[in-house]
C-alpha cells in the first residue's frame, strides 16, 4: 500500500504496471454533518499483500473499510475494489470481497458448520460444493473438531476464525478485516496471525485490514498506512517507517513520529465494553 | 498526501512469487456476468437467499422452544379471562356463533400481532454485533434479506398459531379442522406476521435505537389491536372507527382467519379482498424497507 504521492512513483515502474492495484481510491472522502471522518483519502493496495491500515479509535479506519465494502457511499471521491467502482457496481464488488467486521458476530444460537452455511447459500455457493468448501474452510481455520457444536461454546479466538473461515467461503479476491483480534487474548491472538498468513501464503489472496494494536501491524503486515484524523499520514513497510522513526525506534515511536500524538489509550475501556457485550450474548 | 512517504519501498508492491489473485478460480470477467444473469437465475438466486436467512432462523427456534411457550402466556389470559366474561355478559352481537368462537381468530392474530411488531429490535442488535454489515457487504439482495425475515417471522408465529389453536379447542372452541381450512389459515398467519414484522423492521430503521423502538412498538400495538376488528365486529364500531379499522391489515387479517377458522364463520369483506390487501401491503412494506435497510449501519 502507499500513499498518494509514492503511487505515482511506484506506479512508474514494471511490477506495478503489470499488476493493477487490488484496491485503489482516489480522493476517497465521507463526512457525517460537520465531521470529516476520511478525508481525501488517496490508496493503492498491491494485490496479493497483506496491508494494514493503523491508528487511534476515531482515525477513520473503520469508515474507510466500510467505503470499500460498500456499506457505507463516499460522501466525496472514489474507490475502486477488485477493479470495480464501490458506488457504481457495489454487487460486483460484493462478489469478490470477504469482511470481518469489528465485532464478534457468529450466530451464538446455530453450529460453526451451519453459521457459514448461511454465508454459501447467501454468496451462491453452488449446492453440490457447499459442504465440501464448508469443511475445507473449517479445516484450513483449525476448527473441523468445532464444527458441528454451538458457536456459544466457542472461545473469542474460535469465533473470530470461524468469522475468517466465513469471509473466505467464497473465495474473495480481497479479504477485509477490521480489526481482527481486538479482545483476543495473545495466544488467540497470534493463531490468528498464523491463519490469515496462511490464507494469504495458500491462495494469494489481498488482505487488508485495520488495526490500533502496532504488534499486529508489525508482525503480520507487508504495509502500513497510518492514520490520524481522517488521512494518511505515512505509509510504507513497518521496517521503514520504523527507520524513519529514528535508530531502534518501534512501530508505536513511528505512529508519534508521524502524528505527534500518542497512540490513544481509550481502547481499552472499548475493548472491555465490547468483550463484555460478546459475553453476554453468547451467554 | 504522505510526505513521509518513499517510492520503491520493500512492500509496497506485491511479492511477484505470490499469485495475485483470487482464493480460487476467479470470478467471472468485469460486466459479462451481470448481463448474462437472466431473470430465472435471478429469482432462483433470490429464493435461495431468502430460503438461507428463514433456515437459520427456524434452526435456532428449534433449539429453544421456550420462546414459543411464552408466547402462550397472553393469548391464555385473553380468551381464559376476557372471552369468559364476555361470554357471559353477551354484550357483543356475533351472530350465531359464541363469542369464544368470534374471539379465538382476533386472538390468534393479536398474539401474531404482538411478537411481530417487536420483530425489528433484532436488527438493532444485528447491527450493534456487525452482523448486518456481514449480510450487506455479502452480494446478496436486500429484498432477499427483508423478506428472509419476513418469512421467519411467519414461521415462527406458526408455532404460535398452534398453540392457539390447541388452546381454543381445549375451552370448548368450534374450529374447522379440515385440511383446506388449515392451508389457508397458516397462509394468513404468516401474510400477518409477514407485514407487521416488516414493518417493525422499517421503525427499526428508521428510529435507530433500543430505547425508542421499544417506546413506539408500545404506541402502536394498542392502537393496532382496538382500532380493528379483533375483539369486536366492525358493525359495532362508530364510522369513524371503522373507516380507521378498514385502513388497518389486522383487520383483513382478522376477518379471513374467522371464515377459515370458525364453523360457520363468515368473512366480511371476502378472502380475495382479504388477500390482496394483505398481499400488497406486504409487498409495499419489503419494498419501503429494501431501501431503508442499508441505511440501518449508519
Amino acid at each position: 500500500m502507499t500513499g498518494a504521492e509514492s503511487r505515482e512513483e511506484t506506479s512508474g515502474g514494471a511490477t506495478a504496471a503489470a499488476c493493477p492495484p487490488a484496491i485503489i481510491t482516489d480522493g476517497l472522502t465521507r463526512r457525517f454533518g460537520l465531521v470529516t471522518a476520511v478525508d481525501h483519502l488517496n490508496l493503492s493496495v498491491a494485490p496479493g499483500s497483506i496491508s494494514g491500515l493503523v491508528g487511534p479509535n476515531g482515525a477513520g479506519k473503520s469508515t474507510t473499510l466500510k467505503m470499500l465494502t460498500t456499506l457505507l457511499p463516499p460522501s466525496e471521491g472514489s474507490a475502486r475494489v477488485a477493479g470495480f467502482d464501490v458506488a457504481r457496481r457495489p454487487r460486483e464488488v460484493r462478489r469478490r470481497i470477504g469482511y470481518v467486521p469489528q465485532l464478534l458476530s457468529a450466530d451464538g444460537g446455530l453450529t460453526g458448520y451451519e453459521n457459514l452455511m448461511v454465508f454459501a447459500m447467501l454468496y451462491d455457493v453452488p449446492r453440490k460444493e457447499r459442504k465440501d468448501r464448508i469443511w475445507q474452510a473449517l479445516r484450513m481455520m483449525g476448527l473441523e473438531e468445532a464444527g458441528a457444536a454451538l458457536v456459544k461454546t466457542y472461545s473469542g479466538g474460535m469465533i473470530r476464525r470461524l468469522e475468517i473461515a466465513q469471509a473466505v467461503l467464497h473465495r474473495p479476491a480481497i479479504l477485509f478485516m477490521d480489526e481482527p483480534t481486538v479482545g483476543l487474548d495473545p495466544v488467540a491472538r497470534r493463531a490468528v496471525w498464523e491463519h490469515v498468513r496462511e490464507l494469504r501464503a495458500r491462495f494469494g489472496a489481498t488482505i487488508l485490514l485495520t488495526t490500533h494494536y502496532m504488534e499486529e501491524a508489525d508482525d503480520l503486515c507487508d504495509v502500513v498506512a497510518i492514520m490520524h484524523q481522517g488521512k494518511v499520514v505515512a505509509a510504507g513497510s513497518p521496517a521503514s517507517l520504523k527507520a524513519q522513526a529514528g535508530e531502534g525506534a518501534t512501530l508505536d515511536d513511528a505512529f508519534v513520529h508521524f502524528t505527534g500524538n500518542l497512540m490513544e489509550t481509550g481502547g481499552a475501556y472499548r475493548d472491555a465494553a465490547r468483550t463484555r457485550r460478546t459475553a453476554r450474548r453468547l451467554g | 498526501m504522505t510526505r513521509h512517504a518513499r517510492a520503491g519501498q520493500p512492500g509496497a508492491l506485491a511479492d511477484p512469487a505470490l499469485p495475485g489473485g483470487t482464493l480460487g478460480p476467479g470470478p467471472a470477467p468485469a460486466g459479462r456476468a451481470n448481463l448474462a444473469v437472466s431473470a430465472g437465475r435471478v429469482v432462483r438466486a433470490f429464493v435461495r437467499q431468502v430460503f438461507a436467512i428463514t433456515w437459520a432462523e427456524t434452526r435456532k427456534l428449534r433449539r429453544d422452544p421456550m420462546e414459543l411457550l411464552t408466547r402462550a402466556v397472553q393469548p391464555i389470559l385473553w380468551l381464559g379471562i376476557f372471552g369468559a366474561v364476555m361470554s357471559r355478559a353477551r354484550a357483543i352481537p356475533t351472530g350465531q356463533a359464541s363469542y369464544l368462537d368470534f374471539l379465538v381468530p382476533g386472538i390468534l392474530a393479536q398474539s401474531v400481532l404482538f411478537v411481530a411488531i417487536f420483530y425489528g429490535i433484532s436488527l438493532i442488535w444485528e447491527r450493534d454485533l456487525g452482523v448486518l454489515h456481514k449480510y450487506l457487504a455479502s452480494p446478496a439482495y436486500r429484498g432477499a434479506l427483508v423478506t428472509g425475515k419476513a418469512v421467519s417471522a411467519g414461521v415462527r408465529a406458526i408455532a404460535q398459531g398452534i398453540i392457539v389453536c390447541l388452546l381454543a379447542l381445549a375451552m370448548g372452541a368450534h374450529l374447522k379442522l379440515s385440511p383446506g381450512a388449515l392451508a389457508g389459515m397458516l397462509l394468513f398467519i404468516v401474510l400477518g406476521a409477514a407485514i407487521f414484522s416488516t414493518f417493525s423492521l422499517v421503525i427499526a430503521c428508521l428510529v435507530k435505537t433500543r430505547e425508542r423502538f421499544m417506546g413506539i412498538g408500545q404506541v402502536l400495538t394498542m392502537p393496532l389491536f382496538f382500532a380493528s376488528n379483533a375483539i369486536y365486529p366492525l358493525s359495532l364500531m362508530p364510522h369513524w372507527l371503522q373507516v380507521l379499522s378498514r385502513g388497518n391489515p389486522l383487520t383483513y387479517q382478522v376477518d379471513a382467519l374467522r371464515a377459515l377458522m370458525i364453523q360457520g364463520g363468515q368473512s366480511t369483506m371476502g378472502l380475495g379482498v382479504d388477500f390482496a390487501v394483505e398481499a400488497a401491503v406486504l409487498a409495499g412494506l419489503i419494498g419501503i424497507g429494501s431501501r431503508l435497510y442499508p441505511t440501518a449501519i449508519n
